[in-house]
């Protein structure tokens, strides 16, 4: 009780600090003085969004350094000994990497034909890849069974045709799938306003100095957009990274995944661990935090930041 | 001559692409209203016969109606819980305080960068017992779908409040003798009333479908319909694609609703 007293109290501070300074700087800066009353306002909101999103961040750091009651970093170093575990973060970043590589790639292809159709075509598209967008989860996993499972639809169909033996939809290849469909909708409502940068005229300008539409692309067109296509690289990463909901209803939790393996120690059957599950989310944080740096890193030296 | 047949000819491919694209991304969700639809569909590429049993044994079944209603209310209180924290912050922040609009922007990327089980881990362990024992309840669910819809109406409002010229209208309202929360009510309510309905629309969809939540946090305890989904999965596909699809429709309502509202 007095950790959440006193933790109400620090949210408080900022606002109260505030309110006193500007107390003491009154007869200078009248205005701002009557500006307490309104910081009130903020005071509820402060308060929900660190119960709610801030504290539990802050536990998890915390507890990830806590081993039997002491400060310890075990937790770590039975994660780097585990061949399980790295699995899991194996998985997870090949899983991601992958569907945000393919995926991003096709969004590309796409917005570019996007923008080179009828305006009504172009709308009616635009509503469609929302609406598709909104198809995740526990939803498309049964969907992906339905057409990709053992009897699915486009199975039988491949194995008809003689194409495939076999297809199974559980393992790392299906699974990539599914995030390649939920990745490709995301990708192009992220990309779509992008394509604004890439004037007709430059395309016209490159044909009548001899460039034919491949040079085009790789010369001007990439290196104009890669600021979008490299952020938009970042949010599907982390997207892939973080989600659970689609993999762990194809699976139900038996694909090794980090976020499948971070809630089956706080929810699972057996064996709680919040303490490692909280270790493995620094963890994940952390690598998110790493390809957000180099994204930042490989921004600066992209073709946009030179002029 | 040769220009035109080249240009048909981009045209073709551009149509081609996209409609590829489309059809793509349209497979799971035909193949889901066909199979809602399929009286059965074994070990055949094509169904046996058409029925639309499948949607009435759904809407008859009293488990389903409780947890769409439980999240139909569940959604309603979380987005007036949102609505009530958010509006009067964002207001207050570009009136007084125009500055901490950059920091806003920091924090409601917060629920963006940290995946939702993560911030559950936490989440269980500090309200599992204690002080505020919510998990469980469907408490704790109307606090995390406030972090959940807050960056979209944040962003939402915060457009159309830099749409309208806010310090403008506000003294204008003074002068004419409204008090501050008076010139707010009538003044800038309905100015930001559109971003404020679609975003809230959207939200509506997105908190509609939110899983992860509701299974590590609630899970039977308060069953939600997409808690609900993921139990039914040991029943007839069919079942479940007739429960998809319902879903899906409701949703595409949602979200028409919420272009309609942004015109």
């Amino acid at each position: 009780m007095s950790e959440l007293i006193s933790t109400a109290s620090s949210i408080k501070k900022p606002s109260n600090g505030a309110t006193v300074s500007t107390v003491q700087e009154a007869p200078r800066v009248k205005p701002h003085y009557k500006h307490w009353r309104p910081a009130l306002l903020l005071l509820p909101f402060c308060v929900v969004f660190f119960f709610f999103q801030l504290a539990p961040m802050i536990w998890v750091f915390v507890n990830s350094f806590i081993y039997d009651e002491s400060w310890s970093v075990e937790h770590y170093h039975e994660i780097f000994e585990s061949d399980f575990l790295l699995q899991s973060f194996g998985n997870s970043m090949s899983i991601a990497m992958w569907s945000s590589v393919v995926g991003l790639a096709i969004a590309t292809i796409g917005v570019a034909s996007l923008r080179r159709v009828d305006c009504k075509i172009r709308d009616w598209v635009v509503a469609f890849t929302n609406m598709a967008s909104n198809f995740s989860g526990v939803p498309l996993a049964f969907a992906f069974v339905i057409i990709l499972g053992f009897n699915g639809a486009i199975t039988l169909l491949l194995k008809q045709w003689g194409w495939i033996d076999d297809f199974n939809l559980y393992s790392k290849t299906g699974l990539t799938f599914i995030y390649i469909y939920f990745q490709i909708p995301l990708a192009m409502l992220l990309l779509y306003p992008a394509f604004d940068a890439l004037r007709d005229d430059w395309e016209e300008a490159a044909a009548l100095l001899g460039a034919n539409k491949w040079r085009y692309w790789l010369h001007i067109a990439l290196p104009v957009l890669s600021p979008a296509l490299l952020g938009t690289l970042i949010i599907l990463i982390a997207n892939a990274m973080g989600a659970y909901a689609s993999a762990y209803a194809l699976t139900t939790g038996n694909y090794n995944l980090v976020t499948i393996r971070i809630a089956s120690l706080v929810s699972g059957d057996l064996f709680l661990e919040p303490n490692l599950a909280a270790a493995l989310s620094v963890l994940l944080m952390i690598i998110l935090g790493f390809v957000t740096a180099i994204n930042q890193w490989l921004l600066k030296r992209s073709y946009h930041a030179k002029r | 001559m040769q220009n035109v047949n080249l240009k048909m000819s981009a045209t073709t491919y551009h149509k081609t692409v996209v409609y590829g694209l489309v059809s793509l991304l349209a497979i799971p969700v035909i193949a889901t209203l066909v199979y809602s639809l399929a009286q059965r569909w074994g070990a055949t590429i094509t169904p046996d016969g058409f029925t639309f049993d499948w949607y009435l044994q759904l809407w008859q079944d009293p488990r389903f109606l409780a947890a769409f209603g439980r999240s139909l209310l569940l959604c309603f209180i979380s987005l007036a819980v949102s609505c009530a924290l958010i509006i009067p912050t964002i207001f207050v922040v570009f009136y007084y305080f125009p500055r901490l609009d950059s920091w806003m922007n920091l924090l409601i990327l917060l629920p963006f960068a940290v995946p939702p089980v993560v911030s559950s881990v936490g989440l269980l362990q500090l309200y599992a017992d204690g002080p505020i024992p919510i998990v469980g309840t469907p408490w704790v669910l109307i606090g995390t779908y406030f972090t959940i819809a807050l960056p979209f109406m944040y962003r939402a409002l915060a457009n159309s409040l830099q749409g309208i010229n806010l310090r403008d209208l506000m003294d204008a309202a003074h002068l004419l003798g409204a008090s501050t929360p008076r010139a707010f009510v009538s003044i800038v309510l309905p100015n930001i009333r559109k971003g404020l309905l679609a975003s809230l629309f959207l939200s509506f969809s997105f908190l509609l479908g939110e899983f992860v939540f509701a299974n590590i946090l609630v899970g039977t305890r308060f069953e939600t319909l997409q808690v609900y989904l993921y139990n039914m999965r040991q029943t007839s596909g069919h079942f479940t694609s007739a429960l998809v699809m319902s879903y899906f429709f409701f949703t595409l309502f949602l979200t028409w609703l919420a272009t309609r509202f942004s015109r």
